[in-house]
């Protein structure tokens, strides 16, 4: 690919290494919270929902503030993060948590829908046939909510990819540390005669958008032609 | 072998239930909405009731007063769903096997596959199978889960007519062949005539009545309960002629009785459900009638109904039966208690054969 720099090569290699660590980590947690929220009755569910869906409407640049507030060196949980040797604002890690943050949202949602979609009927009759709750949920609930799961994991791995507002707040653009897609090319745009690394990038981008699009409308249909069997 | 003391209320609704049962079939029977679901649910652990005391086989399940709640996967009690509920990720095999791997008691498959004629069915999914395949899946699966008890949720109220005699006999060859107790819930008469030989009552959310269920279809009081139409009681004969003419001969305690062809040996004892409303009294034996089964009996109760009719209990020795006449046929023919009278039947319903044993009645 030596149609590439090395500078453009360096952002989307990072991209992918951000996206791919803040989808993994985030989607035990995301089934987990889509479970709660779909089927448990507590106290807080509302709030939790509210706090889950934050990031979506919130301006980004808020969020990679308060991110910075919160795991700053000298933010609430940076100080205890920074006494363990833990840095996040200004590394590739702390994009890692803002591109999961913002992620989170889209993935929640589309694993909250597949749990929905599962009859309930279907895991009483695997815990009158023996099957404790946990092997209930590994057996009947999670192959069944299986397309939901991977429309959420492809649609927060392309949102992660594409994150900019609270990452470049939160740990800033340096290039290969924090220079993701997105950081790159508002760099590039910003430089005389950098349009034509920025567009290469910009082609990158949308090539990955809608190939993610695509992907997660194939599952969605697939889960809705199951729930309506 | 079960014992169920039960009290549950949800919204504006209760149900209060108290039966024992020694094994068989248990039909819980009573229009919808008369809380059967919820007492199974109670005994499957799928409800959690406000005050109960639920025994399977000497294993308390649920007492309410002890702080006893055993959560349903450690009953051992399989449930076949009204709408079978199979998993649609698995195939029917899978499906079959689902329970075997949570149960530390093997139930051997053939057998099983053999007695519900499984075996076509194996290696499909369970998207394309009929109703009544969806049923016989969720019977298979839920007797290879070894469970000490079957509760069976109108496993039949989903399909046709046809369909329904299609599963029937399976039910009577699992009762038959798989001795494991059996609650068997649904508001058909005629299914549960079939099937039972316990019956428990639910109406208003109590229990009407319970016991042998010839004693109790015979009984005239509980008419009301079980429903003017599907008032009817259950004869036992035993098969002593099969005629030229296609016609089986049984011998029950009124007489003679005639029914379409049957393939049962000379011997064999059937259950024959005569509903009320077939029946035809006369106080003389009757002559130039089409109607072949007469039996004589002595009048042993009269009921005034909330209708034109009556319901009048006809004792033939050891059994009875019903018949519902109008008031006015009754007025007509003086109808008194002790009275002799001929019951003509037009057409009966075969029920459950005990072959080669003597009635249980």
């Amino acid at each position: 690919m030596d149609w590439l720099g090395p500078e453009e090569w360096q952002a989307v290699a990072l991209s992918l290494k951000v996206a791919f660590w803040a989808t993994v980590l985030s989607l035990p947690l995301g089934i987990w919270i889509a479970y709660l929220l779909a089927r448990k009755e507590f106290w807080g569910r509302q709030a939790l929902n509210v706090l889950v869906h934050l990031p979506l409407v919130l301006p980004p640049v808020v969020t990679g503030y308060i991110l910075l507030l919160a795991f700053g060196r000298t933010g609430l949980f940076g100080v205890w993060l920074d006494a363990l040797g833990v840095q996040l604002a200004f590394r590739w890690t702390g994009a890692v948590l803002a591109a999961a943050i913002m992620a989170f949202p889209l993935m929640v949602r589309a694993i909250r829908l597949s749990i929905e979609a599962v009859d309930n009927g279907l895991e009483e009759a695997g815990a009158t046939l023996g099957a404790s709750r946990l092997q209930v949920f590994v057996t009947i609930t999670l192959p069944l909510m299986a397309p939901g799961i991977l429309a959420g994991t492809v649609l927060a791995f392309a949102k992660a990819m594409g994150e900019f507002g609270a990452t470049i707040t939160f740990v800033a653009n340096i290039p290969g540390q924090t220079q993701t897609v997105p950081s790159a090319i508002y760099a590039f745009l910003q430089v005389p005669g950098g349009e034509a690394s920025a567009v290469r990038l910009v082609l990158i981008s949308t090539a990955l958008a809608v190939a993610a699009l695509i992907v997660s409308e194939i599952l969605a249909q697939r889960l809705a032609r199951k729930a309506r069997r | 072998m079960i014992d169920v003391d039960m009290h549950h209320s949800f919204g504006d609704a209760s149900i209060s239930a108290q039966f024992k049962s020694d094994g068989g079939v248990t039909a819980l029977f009573g229009r919808s909405g008369a809380g059967k679901t919820t007492v199974i649910n109670a005994i499957a652990g799928l409800l959690r009731p406000d005050q109960a005391r639920i025994v399977v086989k000497d294993r308390v399940l649920v007492d309410t007063a002890q702080g006893v709640f055993v959560p349903p996967h450690q009953r051992r009690i399989g449930y076949v769903f009204q709408d079978a509920r199979l998993f649609p990720h698995l195939t029917v095999r899978k499906n079959l096997l689902y329970g075997a791997r949570f149960s530390e008691r093997r139930v051997p498959m053939d057998p099983v596959v053999e007695l519900l004629d499984l075996k076509p069915l194996l290696e499909r999914g369970t998207e394309a199978l009929s109703g009544g395949e969806r049923q016989r899946v969720a019977i298979g699966r839920a007797l290879l889960s070894a469970p000490d008890m079957l509760l069976m949720d109108e496993p039949l109220a989903a399909l046709d007519q046809g369909r329904k005699h299609e599963i029937l006999p399976y039910l009577m060859r699992l009762r038959d062949e798989a001795a494991v107790p059996i609650v068997y819930v649904s508001h058909a008469i005629s299914e549960v005539a079939q099937l039972a030989n316990t019956l428990v009552v639910l109406d208003n959310g109590a229990i009407a009545a319970t016991g042998p269920i010839d004693q109790l279809l015979s009984d005239p009081d509980l008419v009301p309960h079980l429903g003017v139409r599907d008032a009817g009681s259950i004869v036992t004969g035993r098969v002593v002629a099969h005629h030229a003419d296609g016609l089986t001969e049984l011998q029950t305690s009124g007489g003679a009785l005639f029914l379409p062809h049957r393939t049962e040996p000379l011997g064999a004892v059937l259950r024959v459900r005569i509903e009320a409303q077939d029946v035809i009294l006369s106080l003389n034996r009757p002559t130039g009638f089409s109607a072949l089964n007469v039996l004589k009996g002595e009048i042993s109760a009269i009921r005034d109904g909330a209708g034109p009719g009556v319901i009048v209990q006809i004792d033939l020795g050891d059994e009875r039966v019903l018949a519902r006449v109008t008031k006015r046929s009754a007025l007509n023919l003086q109808l008194e208690i002790r009275q002799n009278v001929y019951a003509m039947v037009k057409t009966v319903a075969v029920g459950r054969s005990d072959i080669g044993a003597v009635g249980n009645t």
